[in-house]
């Protein structure tokens, strides 16, 4: 397995106007993305997580450090357009707000977006599209207007876009965030499946604890620095840290560890609602 | 729905027009406003009724939208027909010497053939162009038909692309705006009483909020729009690729034939000669 993204010592400030200073954004981040692995950015607003997605994505260029992709270093001083133009077809990002990343009014037209911009050929864009709709399963919406759809499905029209492209990471920028549950829940499922089946790297940026125990690897943030890396076990049991950095916790995790405060012996990396009522259970009937 | 608004045009449907070419359809549109201005008496206009019947029925559109489609040109019409009537002089008067005004035979057959023109103008194009092909396809058929352009310096993509996004954010902006009014109703402001200046001034409130969220969506649309690589109109390639096929070519014919008649109806049909 390779990195197809490295970062060593990332910072970036955004520059302020006259008379306010640049704002800090990232402090000397560094970390690997292994290819084909899920990983989960956790922070409170401002802490910098989505500053890190639009480095990744090339929209903003860092102002030390080094950062590749896919073994480029995009930091060099020999960059050019081609090769941030060719990074970004590696890497492709899904935003958080469904509206206003759709540039066509049809669904099928706006899946083709990427495609027409790589210059593939029109027979192979529309079975890429239809693929990619497949994938996401929204294939009957195909000639359907875009504004009729609701926040879930047009989030997995942007993630069939990113698919047509034949991306091999994509980026989750807070995509669950404007969401409904149910929204919530099919893009979740989607964003999972990509992983598991399709081998795609995933990068979720998110609140939600609970989406965040689904990923491989969780990486927490806190005023611009990575606080914390590791697997949701790994991470969620020191719960005291997490609180301390504005995060909430899975309720699992918190109810084990109040469990736990009571006097009670129970593991904390349990994230099933089932299973962790019967550890409960099964540390009551010890104690007793 | 208000959001429809931006579709309420186009009325879904497969017939022989929705299946044309959209860039042989604003070809036909011109050629058809061209043929109208040619119509010169009774005879060619009579050509002219029965081209617009014979649109309809190749449409498959209901009559009752066409017509609701003339409801807001109601005054215009009326307007050019009193104009038409009352200051045209002929030589046929139909009232009394006496009268202090005079009304002749040629002023209503010019109101009634001007009508006529404008009705079939308006009517004709809308179902050419808006009623049977989809906005995407009209922008679509404008880009590639202004694509030689290209060559002089005109930003005829750029200039498309601009056209797509304005169709696929009218939808959104308009939800906006409802969303905006209704807060903006709940903390107490009025839109609908008052003078025209006091109704005016209410919708400051609403119109700087939802410039303010246009620019912030037109935001996020570029980095969006970056980030699926997009650089501009050159090496560009499209997924739909418009075709003709023989349904234009029969259309054309029939468009040919149809000029051909108000000409050669023109030069030797007898009868009254109109003067607009």
């Amino acid at each position: 397995m390779s990195a197809i993204i490295k970062a060593e010592h990332l910072s970036f400030a955004y520059q302020g106007d006259e008379d306010t200073p640049p704002v800090q954004a990232l402090k000397d981040v560094s970390f690997e993305i292994e290819e084909g692995s899920f990983v989960a950015i956790l922070g409170h607003n401002g802490c910098g997580k989505s500053t890190l997605a639009k480095l990744l994505c090339m929209i903003y260029t860092p102002d030390e450090g080094r950062l590749y992709i896919n073994g480029r270093d995009m930091t060099a001083d020999d960059v050019e357009e081609k090769d941030i133009y060719d990074a970004r077809r590696r890497v492709g990002m899904v935003f958080q707000n469904p509206d206003n990343q759709l540039v066509a009014t049809i669904v099928e037209e706006d899946v083709a977006f990427g495609c027409e911009n790589l210059g593939i050929p029109s027979e192979k864009i529309r079975k890429r599209v239809d693929e990619a709709l497949d994938t996401v399963g929204m294939r009957k919406y195909a000639r359907h207007a875009t504004h009729r759809l609701s926040g879930g499905q047009k989030q997995r029209i942007a993630i069939a876009g990113v698919i047509a492209m034949r991306r091999k990471c994509i980026i989750f920028d807070e995509s669950t965030a404007m969401l409904d549950p149910g929204g919530r829940k099919e893009v979740m499922d989607t964003i999972c499946r990509l992983n598991r089946e399709e081998g795609i790297t995933v990068i979720h940026i998110t609140h939600y604890m609970n989406e965040a125990t689904m990923a491989d690897r969780v990486l927490v943030m806190n005023e611009g620095t990575v606080i914390m890396d590791g697997t949701p076990a790994e991470v969620f049991s020191r719960c005291g840290e997490l609180w301390e950095a504005g995060l909430d916790v899975p309720q699992t995790t918190e109810l084990l560890w109040k469990m736990r405060e009571a006097g009670y012996d129970v593991r904390l990396d349990i994230f099933d609602p089932e299973e962790c009522a019967k550890e409960i259970a099964k540390a009551i009937a010890e104690k007793r | 729905m208000k959001a429809d608004i931006a579709f309420g045009q186009y009325c879904e449907g497969n017939s022989f027009l929705h299946r044309l070419d959209p860039r042989w359809k604003i070809i036909f549109a011109l050629m058809y406003i061209v043929a109208l201005f040619l119509a010169k008496n009774i005879f060619a206009f009579g050509l002219v009724a029965l081209s617009i019947v014979l649109l309809w029925a190749l449409s498959g559109i209901r009559a009752g939208i066409l017509v609701k489609g003339l409801r807001p040109l109601l005054f215009i019409i009326a307007f050019t027909a009193i104009i038409n009537i009352f200051w045209l002089k002929g030589e046929t008067p139909l009232l009394p010497e006496n009268w202090f005004f005079q009304i002749y035979l040629e002023g209503i057959i010019n109101a009634v053939l001007i009508v006529l023109r404008v009705m079939v103008l308006v009517t004709g194009t809308s179902i050419l162009l808006t009623y049977t092909t989809t906005p995407i396809a009209l922008t679509d058929g404008i880009e590639q038909l202004l694509a030689p352009l290209a060559k002089i310096k005109i930003p005829v993509h750029e200039f498309s692309m601009m056209m797509t996004i304005a169709l696929r954010f009218i939808p959104t902006l308009i939800e906006e705006t409802d969303k905006i009014m209704s807060a903006q109703k709940a903390r107490g402001s009025d839109f609908s009483t008052g003078s025209l200046t006091r109704r005016a001034k209410a919708l400051i409130p609403i119109l700087v909020p939802l410039f303010i969220s246009a620019f912030r969506r037109a935001e996020d649309l570029a980095t969006a729009m970056e980030c699926r690589c997009y650089t501009g109109g050159a090496g560009r390639t499209r997924m739909n690729i418009l075709h003709s096929t023989w349904r234009d070519a029969v259309m054309l014919l029939i468009l040919c034939v149809f000029v051909a008649g108000i000409v050669l109806l023109n030069i030797f049909a007898p009868g009254y000669r109109f003067t607009m």
